[in-house]
């Protein structure tokens, strides 16, 4: 039998508890109040929070991302002081890392993992280290109790959406929609449909995420899959001045969206 | 002059130079990126595909493009020196190879659409070009400050009939056109095709556009052997992300020839970049201590990249070629000197190659040697930017 890694236990729990997941995206070090707003965003109801390394050229990422992870670039933040001040704090929710392969081969997977560990951090998610790439990383990280998260696309075949399932581990992540992360008004036919090929396929916890931005679209999509994963949105009102404290209402509100889906 | 090229441009290919080169992109772009290497692979073999490729390029693009012989340079550097006239091609310079090949791709592909990045806006000028003739939407992606230095090229795109989009994020130059390309093409891969410009990005990209390009020097060899009865002791080029280079190096790598591929001092990423995954590749990049990509900076908006095509790390890496750096004052001397002694006024990415020329004939490059160098687009849309720097215009 597989052993599941600490974040795929939690997570596995959270669901058998009833619960729908909640993974909300804060970019790191978009400003100093950016700790404060993790243990908020943790206070309103995630389940586990997406913590993004800023990069250089974030290919994956829409405007939003791109504009947070400018400003944490332009306060001279690196990997390695963002993750030094996550090692010093404690969070109830584990911790996913999300940023850019290229961030995680220039320190050497040994340094990075060190310091991801240090930093108590479960699970990373590289948008873009294809499933052909990924063993390497996936296979150190296990070894330190870290959870490769690994992706599915709209575009992807079956045969290789079942692969991808089997491999990741932590969750798999079904992105939404064709496109990169960014606020959308409306709830694209595509982020239900990839649940629904993916809760058929694996018996992983499915996290839907990318153009998922209100309490609505959250209930429709999470109706079908394990939970979603927020970004854009939050991380729209909080490089527009919204604080720790208007994290908190903006998740508890997709927490109320979530809690009303009968499990 | 008629090269029989008869090369077999598919060869399977898994897509790693020595330890460079891969396939990193999102998921949502995997299958687009394994559709396109099938039917190059599949098109290339098809021989009315190969010859609808030759034929637009000779009856549209010009080709073969002329050696030259240049007389002047050659007495005054002591060397016995040949430009490959990839200046004279339609569109001014060696893009257009690539992008008929990629056009066709797409149509055959049944995609209706064409974007692409530029940097000093030829790849860009040829794209729309090539979207005009075989009636494809096209939209080009560059950095507002290239849209800034070569305002003329914008101009020339939108009048070929594409949309161009300055690109506002990041350093505002090629690589954030590149970033920005990408994103546009996660979104609309069903549709539209992205027509990389360079040897570079993720498999199947940089040995496709190398397919395309290598025209360059297998015509310059035979040209040579048929013309001169010579194969030159020396083959120079310029590289940004390489695509002339490694067009003009393919058919000289199995022979005796010195190569020598030259970058610009502010983005040699041969010279001083590092190990790296951007882009879609496994390369040689210019980052800082944590892996973030530093900007390039140099004279010509056609180099501006702090990163290189994969098969050229591979070929650095192995030996086989050297690569060298020269600075923008010399890039500026060479660009002027070519023009007066030659009658050719040089882009000012060829005018990197001419400036290492100039300054190692006689030095690294013996006297008396053969030069054979690739002469990779006209000056005509760099005469007003350096006007400028000479005081000339305001």
């Amino acid at each position: 039998m597989e052993s599941y890694g600490s974040l795929e236990t939690h997570l596995r729990k959270v669901r058998s508890g009833g619960r729908k997941i909640l993974v909300p995206y804060v970019t790191a070090g978009y400003s100093p109040e950016w700790i404060d707003t993790l243990h908020h965003v943790a206070a309103a109801g995630a389940d586990a929070i997406e913590v993004g390394i800023p990069f250089s050229d974030p290919i994956m990422d829409g405007p939003v991302i791109q504009a947070a992870s400018t400003m944490a670039l332009g306060r001279g933040v690196t990997p390695l002081s963002l993750l030094s001040e996550l090692s010093s704090e404690s969070f109830d929710v584990p911790l996913v890392v999300m940023t850019y392969c290229n961030l995680l081969f220039h320190a050497g997977i040994e340094r990075f993992g060190g310091w991801l560990s240090e930093a108590k951090v479960s699970g990373t998610i590289f948008p873009d280290l294809p499933l052909e790439e990924s063993e390497e990383w996936s296979n150190y990280a296990a070894s330190k109790d870290i959870d490769n998260v690994m992706l599915v696309s709209p575009v992807t075949s079956e045969e290789r959406a079942r692969t991808i399932a089997s491999r990741s581990r932590g969750f798999v992540y079904g992105i939404g929609l064709m496109g990169v992360t960014g606020v959308r008004s409306t709830l694209e036919e595509s982020a239900s449909q990839i649940a629904t090929r993916l809760k058929a396929v694996t018996d992983r916890p499915v996290l839907v995420g990318i153009g998922i931005s209100n309490k609505d679209q959250a209930h429709t999509v999470g109706s079908i899959a394990d939970g979603v994963i927020v970004g854009s949105a939050l991380v729209k009102l909080l490089i527009n001045g919204g604080g720790p404290q208007g994290a908190f209402d903006f998740i508890s509100s997709l927490r109320e969206g979530l809690d009303e889906i009968d499990g | 002059m008629t090269v029989d090229h008869e090369v077999d441009l598919a060869a399977d290919f898994d897509g790693k130079f020595g330890p460079f080169g891969g396939r990193y992109v999102p998921e949502s772009l995997m299958a687009a990126l394994s559709e396109l290497e099938d039917v190059f692979n599949d098109a290339t073999r098809d021989p009315v595909f190969m010859a609808t490729y030759r034929e637009i390029l000779r009856s549209y693009g010009g080709r073969p493009s002329p050696i030259t012989k240049c007389h002047n340079l050659s007495r005054e550097l002591g060397v016995d020196l040949y430009f490959k006239r990839e200046d004279l091609n339609h569109t001014g310079s060696h893009k257009i190879n690539n992008v008929i090949g990629q056009a066709l791709l797409t149509q055959r592909m049944g995609k209706s659409r064409m974007i692409a990045e530029t940097g000093a806006g030829q790849h860009g000028v040829a794209t729309a070009t090539a979207a005009a003739l075989l009636g494809l939407k096209c939209t080009v992606y560059m950095g507002e400050v290239d849209t800034e230095r070569q305002a003329l090229n914008v101009f020339r795109m939108k009048l070929l009939g594409a949309e161009v989009i300055a690109v506002k994020s990041g350093s505002r130059t090629l690589k954030d056109a590149i970033n920005e390309a990408m994103r546009e093409w996660v979104a609309c891969v069903e549709d539209t095709h992205y027509c990389i410009g360079s040897a570079m990005g993720p498999h199947p990209y940089p040995y496709m556009v190398r397919q395309f390009q290598r025209i360059i020097g297998d015509e310059a060899k035979q040209q040579l052997l048929d013309e001169y009865q010579l194969s030159p002791d020396y083959v120079i080029a310029c590289v940004g992300g390489g695509s002339n280079a490694i067009g003009t190096f393919t058919a000289f790598v199995d022979t005796d020839s010195k190569i020598v591929g030259v970058e610009p001092e502010g983005g040699a990423a041969i010279g001083r970049g590092v190990l790296g995954v951007i882009h879609g590749m496994r390369s040689q990049f210019i980052q800082d201590e944590f892996g973030q990509l530093e900007e390039a900076h140099s004279i010509s908006a056609g180099l501006d990249y702090p990163g290189v095509g994969p098969e050229h790390a591979h070929l650095a890496q192995s030996g086989r070629a050297t690569y060298a750096t020269v600075n923008d004052q010399e890039v500026l001397d060479a660009f002027q000197r070519c023009s007066r002694s030659e009658g050719i006024i040089p882009a000012l990415e060829p005018a990197h190659a001419l400036a290492y020329l100039f300054r190692e004939a006689g030095r690294e490059i013996p006297l008396g040697s053969s030069i054979l160098l690739t002469m990779s687009g006209r000056g005509d849309k760099d005469s007003e930017q350096v006007a400028k720097i000479l005081g000339y215009l305001k």
